[in-house]
């Protein structure tokens, strides 16, 4: 299982001089696995050119959405294999207590803020609450479940290839909580993420800026080695970028994440958009 | 490596929220079982829930003898948290608890189930406090 980080960066897209090391692009990450079987997770504005790279009328693709916050939502109308009537396109969510997915998508994807309606997409777009259970799409196992963030949010638990691959862009674990006492089971994620060959998981802050921001549903550097070190992940990938980070300061961050971490393992890293990772491995691939 | 087993995020979720207020506030999951109460509810049930910990319906709901105001015990199902849990709905009412210090204490409680889709029970919440005696 290999997998491929189309963008990183928390919040809003980001580009510009300051941001070319890791990239300006919000979150969208590609999961291929041996079989063939491809998973994208999240539709931030690194879909798009995710989107140019995908075969004309592939297999069914499915896109596991988060959550519908705007930096996971902004590049779907922009994703060329929803334009072509010849695919079909399977759309992941969390579910919301009131509202369907597809018409929770449908207040971004129409106008005003939008000019096309999302039920004039020429894709054949089926939507999806994801299951209380895990599921199978082609040779993935999947496991959704809630997170603590803002609005209803899930992270994704992906079993393939003898590897474990753990995606929890937008986690907020220690709202309220000292994430080093909590009984393991009280703790958010942690299910999802346990024992992960590989975790992406939100960084996006650094402690002394957490400290003014929290509830905002995002994580501090030190709340996200913690966490990672609670649920025995193999290695770290520190994801969304906070939008004000120039490359500097997330190596700083990087840093101040490694003397967390310690000496044991492999150490954590930045989340780079156009990398690819073998999970079960680690090994940057391009 | 560990076992994977995580409380819903209903719980933690409401976990932490208890454990900020001031008022007693008492939680079980979707089977019943005590997962934790907060301080100002160890006051009147008198036992921290450190030294109290998670225990079965059954266990707590002998623990802390409940009866309605006349004295009779009520059973679990007639209990607020117990209608809450198994009947799915808000319920309020004043009771007689024994705590586990042997002080009967006049409580108020209101209960109320936790869920996280509608057909999706995770667990209750009971918030009390002390009603005036009579």
């Amino acid at each position: 299982m290999q997998a491929t980080v189309w963008g990183c960066r928390g919040s809003l897209a980001t580009p510009g001089p300051g941001t070319v090391r890791y990239g300006g692009n919000t979150s969208c990450v590609e999961l291929r696995l041996d079989d063939g079987t491809v998973l994208i997770l999240d539709a931030g504005t690194g879909i798009r050119p995710l989107g140019l790279e995908l075969p004309e009328a592939p297999e069914p693709i499915h896109l596991l959405l988060t959550h519908l916050h705007l930096d996971h939502l902004e590049g779907l109308g922009f994703f060329l294999p929803v334009w072509n009537a010849n695919n079909e396109v399977h759309i992941w969510g969390p579910p919301s207590p009131v509202r369907s997915l597809d018409q929770r998508i449908a207040r971004y994807l129409s106008p005003p803020l939008f000019p096309i309606r999302l039920g004039d997409l020429p894709a054949r777009v089926v939507f999806h609450d994801v299951p209380r259970e895990p599921w199978k799409i082609g040779g993935a196992r999947i496991e959704a479940a809630p997170v603590a963030h803002r609005g209803p949010t899930v992270g994704y638990r992906i079993e393939g290839d003898g590897a474990v691959l753990a995606y929890i862009p937008d986690h907020e674990p220690a709202l309220g909580a000292d994430l080093a006492e909590l009984k393991p089971d009280w703790i958010s994620g942690i299910a999802v993420a346990q024992g992960a060959n590989l975790l992406f998981h939100d960084a996006q802050y650094s402690e002394d800026e957490y400290a003014t921001r929290i509830g905002w549903g995002h994580s501090s550097v030190a709340h996200t080695v913690t966490f990672a070190r609670r649920a025995d992940v193999e290695r770290l990938a520190l994801f969304h970028h906070d939008p004000m980070h120039a490359d500097d300061d997330l190596e700083a961050l990087e840093a101040r994440a490694r003397d967390l971490w310690g000496a044991a393992g492999e150490p954590p890293t930045l989340a780079r958009e156009g990398t690819t990772v073998a999970v079960a491995t680690g090994v940057t691939t391009a | 490596m560990h076992e994977r087993r995580q409380k819903n995020l209903v719980l933690i979720v409401a976990r932490e929220f208890a454990s900020r207020l001031a008022t007693a506030t008492f939680i079980a999951d979707a089977d019943g079982n005590l997962v934790f109460y907060n301080e100002p509810a160890e006051d009147l049930l008198g036992r921290t829930f450190a030294e109290a910990g998670e225990m079965s319906a059954a266990e707590w709901a002998g623990v802390f003898a409940v009866e309605d105001l006349d004295g009779s015990p009520l059973p679990l199902e007639r209990i607020p948290a117990g209608i809450a849990l198994l009947e799915r709905r808000p319920v309020h009412r004043d009771v007689r608890v024994t705590g586990l210090d042997g002080v009967r204490r006049k409580i108020s409680v209101t209960a109320f189930p936790l869920l996280a889709r509608a057909d999706e029970l995770v667990g209750v919440v009971a918030i009390f406090w002390e009603a005036q005696s009579g």
